[in-house]
């Protein structure tokens, strides 16, 4: 029985970390998507962010200055995909498609021709990252039964990004639905004409959303580089934001539902690594690549079957123009 | 004043009432898109506190000359006054800073946002939401109730009638202090009784000083609502008149720019048997809506049988089950004798060759495909017909034969059998439709919105068209809008209200305000 608890503590701890760029990253959809810009370059985006984080901090050795590299960079990408759809009207997913190769592609030449370590930046000391922060009161509440230990095992113990990332989702949450601005956001993806008509300017709008995305997209590549890991692995964004993308259609493009779905795919891919190799009742040993597989095989399956009513901004994926 | 055939219209105008103040003043507009130009040297002069209607046909410009104004298009040339100032509107955003108000034809509105939030888009009253609302809220509830603009402002929109989201548009531009209104073909989607209210509210808006532009088609209207009303033709102002003392037929023959037959002559011929019989026909739509509920009615031969009905009633769901394009859910249909049960092997190409012939609402999605040829479209669902091909190649050199004939027979212009029809303006894309289906030789011919966006002059040969087809005995069913359409064209009308038949008359003693009260489900007859 003990021992179980400790199982689904260590579990919803992983979660939690698996789960943090997912958050950042889908609530950057939110904000893109809503104002009725396609954003698949999420996953480009966390990856370069997480290069530039690493390579900055290695090269300053403070992880603050890395981390507004890292959002600098994100943003600059998100300019670019705004360039090329926005002020060109070009197609939102040939565009964030781009951005994805080029980050794939970018970050290992620069980190080969920079550090010539096989695309990796150098491993970053503790001082140097964002490293886990205790609460007070913790060898006093350690004696608490159960919410005790949940207290001092799932809650304290993370790096300040993963507080953000919490944050991030209300804020996300008060700024669409609270505010001036997320109404003529919503109104912006749901009916441009609407808002042009209005005397607001459309471009200005969409312009102001993704380099919101861009910002959280930047913490996100810098949690996975200088927080949560010490230093930048080629391709180590690993379809994080594609599940993140997932998980705000699955949250229907709403802060508060795509958290709890970033959770959900969080808690999967833990439970695939806890599950490797051990022999489960009836089946067996369940080979390791379906474990790796399996979060993607639900991201499918509650696609497919959850929220088939799911309804995208009215808007999304088209360009505004004016003269027809 | 009569046929006033100058180039800017500054005579007219001199010869109006002396007026004390123009609100708004156009000068030299001119707008090119590419190598089309939209407006010529317009000169347009409102007087504060009046009505004023622009009337043209489609493509005249109407639109064009409106969106200048609001600041959505600029002008290539030319110069702005209002209240005698000369003014920069550059975007929408100074217009509206400078007192005009624009309700577009196609609603700008949000339709998941609820009444409030889209009547206070664009002056929400404060950064944060909460404390913005309860003063917009103040501000709008005022307003509703000096001029009558009566709204739901909890309702979500795409749950509203068109009627109210066009109050929700009034308050909007109303909200956002508008003292020149311009509104663009605003009664095109309204129920005559709809439209009674419209003019109501537009009437206690003149009353308190506001000056509003009419964009319009309805010759009627203008008639019914204007002070004073400029004519535009081909990108130019042709003509300005002052309402009381001019005439539907002068208006229309100076947009035409040449006398138009406005009433149609009914060929007398006695009906037929029956040859198109819908019994009890019911149909679930994808969202698993029941959009027609028990549909009964019989269409004999040399007989034109009006639907009528605010759009979106099940009318065009009716027209895709007789055409064949949807499937028959419940019900029985009989065409020429041959019956048709639900789920029964029944599509388009059947309906062919059972003698209906379809001429559909929206010509650019089904009537037509636009990149193709005139002599492509015009044999189109016609095309597996031995005339048209030698076996398994189409035959060009009688196609074109046959195209030639088409488009000299219907006066399609231009005369080309190889110009891409989406080249063509509206009225001869329709004409070129109207001319495929009716060469085919129907006994049944099926007509959706027949004269939609489609010109005077056009409407005119289209109607002799279809009373020429109706002469030969042809059973038409006429679905429209347009309840002039309906009344003039039709024998026989049946009105339709959420997916129900809700009367039946006879044309000859049908009224307006009949049909419209049951269009809009208050009487059944």
């Amino acid at each position: 029985m003990l021992e179980s608890f400790q199982i689904i503590i260590s579990l919803l701890d992983s979660t939690i970390r698996i789960a943090t760029p997912l958050i950042f990253c889908a609530m950057a959809g939110i904000f893109s998507e809503r104002s009725g810009i396609i954003d698949i370059g999420l996953e480009g985006k966390m990856l370069l962010s997480a290069f530039v984080a690493a390579t900055a901090t290695f090269v300053t050795g403070s992880p603050i200055f890395g981390l507004f590299a890292a959002i600098l960079a994100s943003c600059s990408a998100s300019l670019i995909h705004g360039f090329a759809c926005i002020t060109n009207k070009g197609d939102q997913v040939i565009s964030g498609l781009a951005i994805n190769i080029l980050a794939s592609g970018l970050t290992i030449t620069l980190g080969i021709a920079l550090f010539s370590r096989g695309g990796q930046t150098p491993p970053l000391a503790s001082e140097q990252r964002f490293m886990p922060i205790d609460f007070p009161f913790l060898d006093q509440l350690s004696f608490v039964p159960v919410f005790g230990e949940l207290f001092v095992e799932v809650i304290s113990g993370h790096n300040i990004l993963v507080y953000l990332s919490v944050l991030a989702v209300f804020f996300t949450y008060y700024i669409i639905f609270k505010t001036r601005f997320g109404l003529r956001l919503r109104a912006v993806g749901e009916k441009p004409e609407a808002v042009d008509t209005a005397g607001i300017s459309v471009i200005k709008m969409r312009y102001q959303s993704i380099l919101i995305a861009g910002m959280l997209c930047g913490l996100a590549g810098a949690y996975l580089s200088i927080a949560h890991g010490a230093g930048f692995g080629r391709e180590m964004s690993a379809g994080k934001g594609y599940i993140a993308l997932a998980a705000m259609i699955f949250g229907k493009w709403n802060p508060i539902p795509t958290l709890f779905a970033c959770l959900l795919f969080g808690f999967l891919e833990a439970l695939g690594v806890r599950l490797e190799g051990v022999e489960l009742i009836w089946i067996g040993e369940v080979p390791v690549q379906v474990m790796q597989a399996l979060p993607y095989v639900l991201t499918v399956v509650l696609l497919a079957g959850f929220i088939g009513k799911a309804r995208a901004p009215g808007a999304i994926g088209v360009p505004y123009s004016k003269e027809g | 004043m009569k046929n006033t055939e100058n180039k800017g219209g500054n005579e007219a105008i001199a010869s109006l009432p002396p007026s004390t103040e123009s609100a708004i003043e156009l000068k030299n507009i001119t707008k090119r898109f590419g190598h089309v130009v939209a407006n010529s040297h317009v000169n347009l002069k409102v007087r504060t506190g009046t009505i004023h209607g622009i009337v043209g046909e489609n493509g005249a410009g109407k639109s064009t000359l409106m969106n200048i104004l609001f600041g959505l298009y600029k002008p290539d040339s030319g110069m702005i006054f209002l209240n005698g100032q000369a003014v920069d509107v550059n975007s929408p955003e100074k217009s509206i800073a400078l007192g005009i108000g624009m309700v577009h034809q196609h609603f700008m509105l949000v339709p998941t946002f609820t009444v409030l939030e889209n009547a206070m888009l664009g002056n929400e009253g404060s950064m944060l939401l909460r404390s913005g609302e309860e003063v917009v809220l103040d501000r709008l509830k005022g307003l509703s109730n000096n001029y009558g603009l009566d709204v739901d402002f909890e309702a979500i929109i795409s749950d509203t009638p068109v009627g109210m989201q066009q109050r929700v548009e009034i308050l909007k531009a109303l909200n956002r202090g508008a003292k020149i209104l311009i509104l663009d073909e605003p009664t095109g989607v309204l129920t005559p009784q709809e439209t009674i209210g419209l003019f109501d509210i537009l009437r206690s808006l003149r009353e308190q000083g506001v000056t509003i532009i009419l964009i319009t088609h309805k010759l009627k209207e203008i008639m019914s609502i204007t002070d004073t009303v400029s004519v535009m033709r081909g990108g130019k102002v042709v003509a300005d008149f002052s309402t009381e003392k001019t005439s539907p037929e002068e208006l229309a023959e100076n947009m035409v720019g040449r006398k138009v037959l406005l009433s149609i002559k009914k060929p007398t011929l006695k009906v037929g048997k029956p040859v198109l019989e819908v019994k009890n026909v019911s149909h679930e739509s994808k969202d698993g809506v029941l959009v027609l509920k028990n549909i009964s009615f019989d269409l004999k031969e040399g007989e034109i049988l009006g639907i009528a009905g605010v759009a979106g009633n099940g009318q065009s769901e009716l027209l895709d089950i007789l055409s064949g394009i949807e499937t028959l859910q419940r019900g029985q249909i009989t065409v020429n004798d041959k019956t048709i049960l639900p789920f029964q092997d029944w599509n388009s190409k059947k309906a062919r060759e059972f003698g209906v012939a379809h001429v559909p609402e929206d010509r650019h999605k089904r009537g037509l495909v636009l990149p193709f040829h005139n002599y492509e479209n015009s044999i189109l669902g016609y095309h597996r017909n031995e005339d048209y091909s030698s076996g398994f190649l189409m035959d060009k050199r009688k196609i074109l034969n046959f195209v030639d004939d088409l488009v000299e027979n219907f006066d399609v212009r231009p005369r080309s059998s190889s110009i891409s029809s989406g080249k063509l303006s509206g009225g001869n894309q329709q004409k070129l439709v109207l001319a495929r289906e009716i060469e085919s030789n129907p006994n049944i011919l099926l007509v959706g919105q027949p004269t939609r966006g489609v010109d005077i002059g056009a409407i005119e040969r289209i109607y002799e068209d279809l009373m020429k087809l109706k002469s030969k005995g042809t059973a038409i069913l006429l679905v429209s809008v347009e309840l002039d359409e309906i009344m003039s064209l039709s024998d026989r009308i049946v009105v339709m209200n959420q997916g129900t038949i809700v009367g039946e008359t006879n044309s000859s003693n049908a009224t307006e305000l009949d049909l419209g009260k049951m269009m809009s489900g208050l009487e059944q007859v």
